[in-house]
C-alpha cells in the first residue's frame, strides 16, 4: 500500500508539473511558428529533376537567383515524369525538366503556356573500365546492341525521368523492343540518376547518364565513360510556368520573373559558368528556337 | 575502412565547426520531429488510456489495429497525406504540401499507433492496481484518467520517445510531403538519402553519424527527465 500512498503524493503535486509542461510546450510552439515565419517570403516551388540536383546545379544556382531576383526557390527533385505530374496537380509552379516530348504532351493538354529552352548537355554512357561488353569509342546505337547481344548488366532508372525517357527511345533507335528483349541482365531501379550510378558502380553495369550528375558523382569505383558525343546523347532542358487558368493556385508572377531571369542573358551566363574541376557542365541556350 | 574513417573525421568537423548548412538541417529534424510527437502523444496517450479503462464495442478492433499499426509503412503514410494535402486533394485549398507542417502532420500519424500501443499496455497494468481506488475516490473515469497517466508518467515517457524515435529515423514519409527542399524541408534523413545518391557516401555517412549523436543526446535528457520526475 506505501506504493499507492507514495503515487498519490505525486498525484497531488501534479499542477506544479503541468504547469512546467505547459510552459515547455508554449515555448517550443512559439520557436516553431517563428520558424515557420521567417520561411513566409516570396517564394516558389519548382518541380525538377534529379539531374539538376544531383550534379549540384541549384545548389550553386539557387542563391545567385535569391540574390539577384528576391525569390526564393524551393526545388523538388524528382525525375522529369514525377515532376509533370506534380505540376499537372497543381503543387508546383514551375517546371524544369529534361524531355522534350514529354514537355510538349504537357503543353498540349494545357497544363503549360509555352516552354522555354534553357542549356543543354549530353548523356554519357558509363561502364565498367575494362568494358566486357567491348562498347567503347563505339556509337550509341551500336553500343547498346553490342550490350544487348552480350546480356552485358545494364542499370535502367526504370522511374519515367528524362533520362529513363532518353534510354528508352535510344533502344528503340536501335531496333531493339527492351519491353520484351529484357532479361535479368537490364535492371530496372526505379530511382533518381544518383541512385543508378552508385548500383552501376556496385555491380559494375553500365549505365546512361546525364554528363553532370557523372562529372559531380564522387563514387565511380571502376566505372568510366565509354560512348560519348553522338548526336543522339543531346540532353536538352527545358523550363515552363504552369498554366493558372488551370491551376489558380500558381505564384505566376514570381514564376515567369524566375523563367525569364533564367532565360535572359545573366542568368544564361551563370549557368555557363558552373563548373566541376574546370569542366563545364550546362550549356546556355534560351537563344536557340529549335531547342 | 577508409569510407569509416572518412566519415568519423567529417562528422568531427560538422560537428565541431557547427556547420550553418547542417545546424540547420538538425534544427528542422529536432523540431519537425518533436513537435510531432508531441501531437501523436497528445492525442495518442488518452485514447490509449481509455483503451484500457473503458469497455466499449468494438475495443478488440481498436487495440489490434493499433498494435497492427506499429508496423505502417512511413512510405504509405507518406502517399496518404500527400494525397490529402495535394493542391488537387480534398486538403490542398491549405496549401501546405511540401511544407515542415506537412511532414509535421506525417510523422504525427505515424506516431499516434505507437503511442496508442505503448500506453494502452501500461494502462492495462495500472488500472488493474489502482482502478478500484481511484474510482472509490469518487472520481469518473474521465477524471481518473489523469492520476492513471500520472502513476505510469515513466511508460509515458517512453512511449513520447519511442514515438519521437520513430519520427527522427524515418525518411520514406517526409521526402514524399516535404519534398527535401534545400533550406526549407531538408531534414537529417533526407539530406543523407541526398548525399548518398550524389555518391558522397562518406558525407552522408556522417551526416548519419551526427543524427546517432542527437538521437543518444535526446535518450540521455529524457533519461534525467524522468529521473526529475520520479525523484521525491
Amino acid at each position: 500500500m506505501s506504493d499507492y500512498n507514495r503515487e498519490i503524493g505525486f498525484i497531488q503535486r501534479w499542477p506544479q508539473f503541468l504547469r512546467a509542461s505547459a510552459i515547455a510546450t508554449f515555448v517550443t510552439a512559439t520557436a516553431l511558428l517563428c520558424g515557420q515565419a521567417g520561411a513566409q517570403e516570396k517564394s516558389i516551388v519548382v518541380a525538377s529533376t534529379t539531374s539538376t540536383q544531383d550534379s549540384g546545379l541549384y545548389d550553386y544556382l539557387l542563391p545567385i537567383v535569391k540574390e539577384k531576383t528576391g525569390i526564393g526557390v524551393k526545388v523538388l527533385a524528382q525525375g522529369t515524369g514525377q515532376a509533370l505530374d506534380t505540376a499537372r496537380r497543381c503543387d508546383a509552379d514551375v517546371v524544369f525538366v529534361h524531355a522534350k516530348s514529354a514537355e510538349e504532351k504537357f503543353l498540349a493538354e494545357g497544363y503549360g503556356i509555352r516552354r522555354y529552352p534553357v542549356m543543354y548537355n549530353d548523356f554519357v554512357l558509363i561502364g565498367p573500365k575494362d568494358n566486357p561488353a567491348g562498347v567503347k569509342g563505339k556509337d550509341i546505337l551500336t553500343a547498346l546492341q553490342m550490350i544487348k547481344a552480350k546480356a552485358a548488366p545494364f542499370i535502367s532508372r526504370g522511374d519515367r525521368s528524362g533520362t529513363n525517357i532518353a534510354e528508352l527511345a535510344l533502344w528503340k533507335n536501335a531496333g531493339i523492343d527492351i519491353g520484351n528483349a529484357k532479361g535479368p541482365w537490364y535492371k530496372e531501379i526505379g530511382q533518381g540518376m544518383g541512385a543508378a550510378l552508385n548500383t552501376a558502380s556496385a555491380s559494375n553495369s553500365y549505365v546512361l547518364s546525364d554528363r553532370g550528375t557523372w562529372l559531380a558523382f564522387q563514387n565511380r569505383g571502376d566505372l568510366a565513360i565509354l560512348v560519348e558525343g553522338d548526336k543522339h546523347l543531346f540532353n536538352q532542358y527545358g523550363v515552363m510556368l504552369v498554366n493558372p487558368a488551370k491551376c489558380p493556385s500558381v505564384k505566376k508572377d514570381l514564376g515567369q520573373q524566375f523563367i525569364d531571369w533564367l532565360t535572359s542573358p545573366e542568368g544564361q551566363k551563370i549557368i555557363a559558368d558552373y563548373k566541376i574541376n574546370g569542366r563545364q557542365l550546362f550549356y546556355p541556350n534560351a537563344n536557340d528556337p529549335n531547342a | 575502412m577508409q569510407d569509416f574513417t572518412d566519415a568519423l573525421y567529417t562528422a568531427a568537423a560538422l560537428i565541431v565547426h557547427l556547420d550553418p548548412e547542417v545546424r540547420e538541417i538538425v534544427t528542422l529534424s529536432l523540431g519537425v520531429s518533436f513537435t510531432a510527437s508531441i501531437c501523436a502523444f497528445v492525442i495518442g496517450a488518452p485514447f490509449g488510456a481509455a483503451l484500457a479503462m473503458y469497455r466499449f464495442w468494438g475495443q478488440g478492433a481498436w487495440i489490434v489495429i493499433a498494435n497492427a499499426l506499429l508496423g505502417l509503412p512511413p512510405v504509405v503514410v507518406g502517399l496518404v497525406v500527400y494525397l490529402l494535402l495535394s493542391r488537387s486533394g480534398p486538403l490542398g485549398s491549405l496549401g501546405i504540401l511540401f511544407t515542415p507542417t506537412a511532414m509535421v502532420i506525417a510523422q504525427t500519424a505515424l506516431g499516434i499507433p505507437i503511442v496508442v500501443a505503448l500506453v494502452h499496455r501500461m494502462t492495462v497494468d495500472n488500472w488493474a492496481t489502482y482502478g478500484n481506488a481511484l474510482l472509490v475516490d469518487g472520481a469518473s473515469r474521465l477524471r481518473a484518467m489523469i492520476p492513471i497517466m500520472l502513476i505510469g508518467r515513466e511508460a509515458l515517457l517512453t512511449a513520447f520517445l519511442a514515438a519521437f524515435g520513430r519520427a527522427i529515423a524515418e525518411v520514406g514519409a517526409i521526402i514524399i510531403v516535404g519534398g527535401n527542399i534545400w533550406g526549407y524541408t531538408r531534414t537529417m534523413t533526407t539530406a543523407i538519402a541526398l548525399e548518398t545518391s550524389k555518391g558522397e557516401l562518406s558525407f552522408a555517412l556522417a551526416l548519419g553519424i551526427v543524427l546517432i549523436i542527437l538521437s543518444l543526446a535526446v535518450s540521455a535528457l529524457s533519461l534525467i527527465f524522468g529521473r526529475a520526475l520520479t525523484a521525491r
